[in-house]
């Protein structure tokens, strides 16, 4: 195995880790002995090319893929998720690519939905009414504390709010009942240059609230902003675990291309291939 | 709220730099687009206008009987069938699915409750309960077909629509089951047909079951769980999964409910015309997408709202009943009810863009 570690021995017992995950498609390997840590309160990017298997990888933690061998630990826990919903209930939430929200329904409606919260007493329990006031004050809470309250009506729906306001809100939705672990899927993809910089400040708000962070990117300059700790990821495995303030982003390129190898001192830049 | 970040990172210096105003939501609304926001959020407003307008319109096209309300109250109990099956379709509809065999549903639901009350000599409430219960099986089976065969509901209630209507014939033998012998041996199955008088006022038992069926659903739509799942289905499956919904179980319930609602239907209709006749109720799977969509439920699902429909269902009441007591040729009702589909539709589109 090329997998190489850097074990730091001032840090904790990682919350999230596996071993050996191998998942296959027919005769594609997508993640091939994959090692995988996250640390409490840590932000950590992973990188990796197109067909890295950076993504199965990511499914393998959320739920949405269940692994051929190798385990996964949460928490000091083996765990085995058999849906995103059982990661869920495990403390492990997700902020999809596609943000996975219902555009009619409003901001509130979106925050709990699966998880609605009913009045208490005989409405609540007979009838099952919802407890809609209590919903939005939670929603406007969880908004407002990470800072993201230009949003005034918690009670429009979701399709008329920016990309960058959706995109707030789907990371307040995770972070609100993510207790263990936030995965999110390229969450600057699809944002402008103002509204990336306002999510990058909303992730670093999670993290700082001591929330984990796994950032799934392409964004050089957003991962080096952002992250604690870069895995990058090459050909269904982890090829190294570099830190961004000793590395440049040209180096990270260069390893998850395959255009110079992490044995090696990086001493000298290589070209990206 | 750049300050908020006081660790010294390096990156973090550079963010005091930048605008703080990012993705603000702007107030530049010129009065068309207000009334747009406001359709947008309460989208049953449009029927309930329409409604409005055309009450008044045929008052004084007809003159002052058609404001009595004898007239009025006529008009809710011609619409009794098509309100209630109508509902059951736009929980499908809300779901981005369609029904096109409710009316099929409904008349095997009325069949059978005459053919075991009269054939096998059931008690009456009993044969209504397994109408009742035959119509939910039935759309227990399309929601399966739907949800977890995966096949268009289209295409499912389609088949449905034809394989139900042929079982209803060929049960029944198309034989028609008379009125006079229902109200004499077996008066539950007429239960809705009753009427209780206020002032000038005919209200029937039918007409009655159609607004607190309606107002339980819009209860239910709004205020639980269940129903704000049925509107996220609809709006987006993929999503509505990934969010935390049991999308296959929400669409089973939905269509196991519509056939229910469908089965009630039958017996309100029992009531409406009297006797049980394999042949009625040719035109509900129509009416009720007509009732639906005129009601402003979006076809593509996600949008809408019950009581809208069953504004639409009045709509149509009023155009009927008022083209009538004007004394036209009946053709202008379906003329004048297909431009407002039409319209419907394109307002629907119009209150979409709301989201661009």
């Amino acid at each position: 195995m090329s997998t190489q570690q850097k074990p730091d021995p001032n840090r904790d017992a990682p919350i999230l880790w596996a071993r050996n995950l191998v998942k296959r498609f027919g005769r594609v390997t997508a993640i091939d002995h994959c090692d995988f840590e996250l640390y409490p309160g840590e932000i950590l990017a992973v990188i990796g090319d197109n067909g890295a298997g950076k993504s199965t990888l990511i499914k393998a933690l959320s739920g949405a893929v269940s692994p051929d061998e190798g385990e996964i630990h949460l928490d000091g826990r083996k765990v085995q998720f058999s849906s995103p919903l059982d990661a869920r209930k495990h403390g492990i939430e997700t902020v999809y690519q596609t943000l996975a929200m219902s555009p009619a329904l409003s901001i509130a409606d979106n925050m709990f939905m699966g998880r609605e919260l009913r009045k208490p007493g005989f409405a609540g329990t007979w009838l099952r009414k919802l407890d809609h006031a209590r919903m939005a004050q939670i929603a406007r809470e969880k908004l407002t504390e990470l800072g993201i309250m230009t949003i005034q009506n918690i009670n429009q729906p979701v399709e008329t709010l920016s990309g960058g306001q959706r995109q707030g809100v789907a990371v307040a939705r995770a972070a609100a009942f993510g207790s263990k672990v936030v995965i999110m899927d390229e969450p600057t993809a699809a944002l402008g240059v103002k509204e990336s910089r306002k999510v990058l400040e909303l992730i670093q708000e999670v993290r700082d609230r001591g929330i984990p962070i796994i950032l799934i990117s392409h964004n050089m300059p957003h991962v080096f902003e952002v992250a604690d700790r870069v895995h990058v990821h090459r050909l269904g495995r982890r090829l190294c675990v570099i830190d961004p303030r000793q590395h440049s982003m040209s180096d990270a390129v260069a390893y998850m291309t395959g255009a110079k190898v992490p044995d090696e001192a990086p001493a000298e830049v290589a070209e990206p291939a | 709220m750049t300050t908020r970040h006081t660790t010294a990172e390096e990156y973090e210096r550079d963010l005091t730099g930048a605008p703080s105003s990012q993705a603000e939501f702007e107030e530049r609304r010129s009065p068309i687009q207000r009334v747009q926001h406001l359709l947008h959020t309460t989208p049953s407003l449009v029927p309930l206008f329409v409604l409005l307008v055309s009450v008044a319109g045929f008052g004084l096209l007809v003159g002052a009987n058609f404001f009595s309300a004898f007239a009025l109250t006529l008009i809710l109990k011609q619409v009794a069938v098509t309100g209630i099956v109508g509902a059951a379709q736009s929980l499908v509809i809300l779901t981005a699915g369609i029904e096109l065999s409710v009316g099929a549903i409904m008349v095997i639901s009325t069949v059978i409750m005459g053919q075991f009350t009269f054939t096998y000599g059931i008690p009456a409430p009993l044969s209504v309960l397994a109408g009742l219960g035959f119509g939910a099986l039935i759309g227990f089976i399309n929601g399966n077909l739907v949800a977890r065969v995966k096949l268009p509901p289209f295409i499912v209630t389609l088949g449905m629509w034809q394989i139900v209507l042929a079982a209803n014939y060929l049960y029944s033998g198309n034989e028609t089951i008379g009125s006079d012998q229902i109200t004499t041996s077996a008066p539950t199955l007429q239960v809705f047909g009753g009427t209780m008088q206020i002032g000038g006022a005919v209200l029937s038992y039918g007409a009655i079951m159609m607004v607190v069926l309606v107002l339980v659903l819009a209860y239910v739509l709004r205020h639980t769980a269940w129903g704000r799942h049925v509107y996220a289905v609809g709006d987006d499956p993929a999503a509505a999964e990934l969010a935390g919904v049991k999308v296959k179980r929400v669409l089973v319930s939905v269509y196991t409910l519509s056939g229910l609602i469908c089965a009630i239907g039958g017996w309100v209709l029992i009531g409406r015309i009297g006797a049980i006749s394999p042949n009625s109720g040719q035109f509900e799977n129509i009416n009720s997408i007509t009732a639906t969509v005129i009601g402003g439920i979006s076809l593509f699902g996600g949008r809408g709202s019950i009581l809208g429909m069953m504004f639409g269902a009045l709509i149509v009441g009023v155009f009927t009943l008022g083209l009538n007591m004007y004394g036209t040729d009946p053709q202008w009702t379906y003329l004048l009810i297909g431009m407002l589909i039409i319209l419907a539709v394109a307002v629907d589109q119009w209150i979409r863009k709301v989201a661009a």
